[in-house]
C-alpha cells in the first residue's frame, strides 16, 4: 500500500505503473509474491533511474505486510530516490505537525488500535493548528488479511 | 530419412524431432559424470574429475561447480566453452534481480532464465544448441532447497536426486533404487553424500581409489546469517568419504 504526494500527473502515472509491474511479476512467476522489501526496493529503483531522465515528483510512505514471516514494514521514499524503513512516517506539511507526536506516542508493540489513535490524535492536531488542513482524511490499514479502509471521512461536498 | 533433417535447428523433422537438440544432447553424453541428490539439511553435488593429462595445470577454483551466486550453485556437463557463456548469462540474472529488488533471485526463476536463453537458439538465428547439461543447486526462503536439471532443450525439471554426463541412465538406475528406499521425508547430508560417491563409482569406468579424481560439494544454510555456506570437500575430506563407502560397501557384501 502507498500513500502519495505529488502533482496527480506523476502521482497516478507511477502508482499505475508500480501497480502493474507488481502483478506482472505475480502472473510471470506462478502466483509468487514479492516482499514488502522487494517492491520498495523496486519503486526506489525506478524513483532512482528515472531521476537524471526524467524524475517522478512523487513522495511516499510505503506500507506492506508479508504473511510468510508474519511481518509489517514500512518505508520512507522521497522524489529523489532515498529511501529509509521506519516506524512511522510523515510526508508533505504535515510532518511539521505529526512528526513530534509520532516521537513522543510510538512504541515498539503497538496493537493496531492503539496505532489507529495516535493517527487520530495527528489528525486532531493539523485541524487544529494547520493553517490549510484539509477536513477529509482516508484511514487505511494492511496486515495479514489484506488491505482496508477503516474510515474514509465525510465528503466535503455532502456536508 | 533424418539427414535432411537435422542440419537446421529451426527445422522439425517428419516423426516430429529436433534432430540438432538431440544430437546437443548426446554430445554431453561423452562428458564427466555429475550427481546431484537433494538432501534435508542441503545439496550434494559430486562430479567426476576427468585429468585428460598429466601435464595439465590442475583447475584453480572447479572445472565442474561454479557458483552463481550466494543461494545458486550449478554443475556443469558438456562443452566447457558453451557452459561459460551460460554460467556468465546466469551470474548477471541474478546480479540484475538483486539490483532490483535487494533480495536474492527465486531459484526456479533463475534456471528458467537460463533455459529461456537456450530455448532460443533451437527457435531462431540459424545458430547451434548449446552442448551443456546443468544441473543447479540452490536455495530460497519460499522453498528451501532445490535441485534442477537443463539440458540444450531448455527443458527443465526439479528433482530429488538425478544425474547427468557419461553413464548417466546406470546412475539415475542406481539412485531410483537407492535414495531414501526405507525412509519418510530425506536424507541428511552425510547419506546423501555417500550416495553420491557410490553413484560416481558405478559411472565411472574405473572405481576411483583417490579423492583427486571427485569433486564433492555441498550446500547448506547457516541458520545464524541466513546465508548459504558452499563448499568443496577437501583431498581429506573427500577420502573418508570413499572410504566410508567403501567399508559400507564391503560389509554388505556388494561387489
Amino acid at each position: 500500500m502507498m500513500g502519495m504526494s505529488g502533482p496527480n500527473s506523476d502521482l497516478v502515472n507511477f502508482s499505475d505503473f508500480i501497480r502493474a509491474n507488481v502483478k506482472l511479476y505475480e502472473l510471470m512467476n506462478n502466483g509468487a509474491t514479492l516482499t514488502t522489501d522487494a517492491q520498495a526496493n523496486f519503486v526506489r529503483g525506478t524513483l532512482a533511474t528515472a531521476l537524471r531522465k526524467g524524475p517522478y515528483q512523487v513522495n511516499l510512505l510505503l506500507g506492506g505486510f508479508d504473511v510468510a514471516d508474519k511481518k509489517a514494514g514500512l518505508y520512507y521514499m522521497d522524489y529523489m530516490a532515498s529511501m529509509h524503513p521506519v516506524n512511522f512516517g510523515v510526508q508533505g506539511y504535515a510532518s511539521n505537525f505529526c512528526l513530534s507526536i509520532f516521537d513522543r506516542d510510538w512504541k515498539e508493540g503497538l496493537t493496531q488500535e492503539e496505532g489507529v489513535k495516535i493517527v487520530e490524535k495527528c489528525i486532531n492536531e493539523l485541524q487544529t493548528r494547520f493553517l490549510v488542513a484539509q477536513p477529509n482524511f482516508i484511514i487505511k490499514v494492511v496486515d495479514e488479511k489484506g488491505v482496508r479502509t477503516l474510515s474514509f471521512g465525510e465528503d466535503p461536498a455532502d456536508v | 530419412m533424418a539427414r535432411r533433417y537435422d542440419s537446421s535447428t529451426t527445422t522439425f523433422s517428419p516423426e516430429g524431432r529436433l534432430h540438432q537438440v538431440e544430437y546437443a544432447i548426446e554430445a554431453i553424453n561423452n562428458a564427466g559424470t555429475c550427481v546431484g541428490i537433494l538432501a534435508s539439511d542441503g545439496i550434494i553435488m559430486a562430479s567426476e574429475r576427468r585429468v585428460n593429462s598429466p601435464l595439465l595445470a590442475p583447475a584453480k577454483v572447479s572445472e565442474k561447480t561454479y557458483k552463481i551466486s550466494g543461494h545458486v550453485t550449478t554443475c556443469v556437463a558438456g562443452l566447457t566453452a558453451d557452459a561459460n557463456i551460460l554460467i556468465e548469462e546466469a551470474r548477471l540474472s541474478a546480479g540484475r534481480y538483486f539490483h532490483k529488488y535487494q533480495c536474492p533471485m527465486p531459484v526456479e526463476q533463475l534456471v528458467e532464465h537460463v533455459c529461456n536463453y537456450k530455448q532460443a537458439y533451437t527457435q531462431y538465428g540459424g545458430l547451434r544448441p548449446f552442448g551443456v547439461a546443468f544441473l543447479f543447486g540452490g536455495w530460497d526462503s519460499e522453498y528451501g532447497f532445490q535441485l534442477y536439471q537443463s539440458d540444450p532443450s531448455g527443458n527443465y525439471s526439479g528433482w530429488k536426486a538425478t544425474c547427468i554426463g557419461a553413464n548417466n541412465q546406470a546412475g539415475k538406475s542406481l539412485l531410483k533404487n537407492e535414495y531414501n528406499k526405507d525412509e519418510e521425508g530425506l536424507p541428511n547430508l552425510e547419506t546423501a553424500l555417500k550416495l553420491a560417491v557410490k553413484v560416481l563409482n558405478k559411472t565411472m569406468d574405473a572405481a576411483a581409489t583417490s579423492g583427486d579424481k571427485f569433486e564433492l560439494y555441498s550446500m547448506k544454510l547457516d541458520k545464524a546469517t541466513g546465508l548459504c555456506v558452499h563448499h568443496i570437500l577437501t583431498k581429506e575430506e573427500a577420502q573418508k568419504v570413499l572410504d566410508a563407502v567403501a567399508a559400507e560397501s564391503a560389509s554388505a557384501g556388494d561387489e
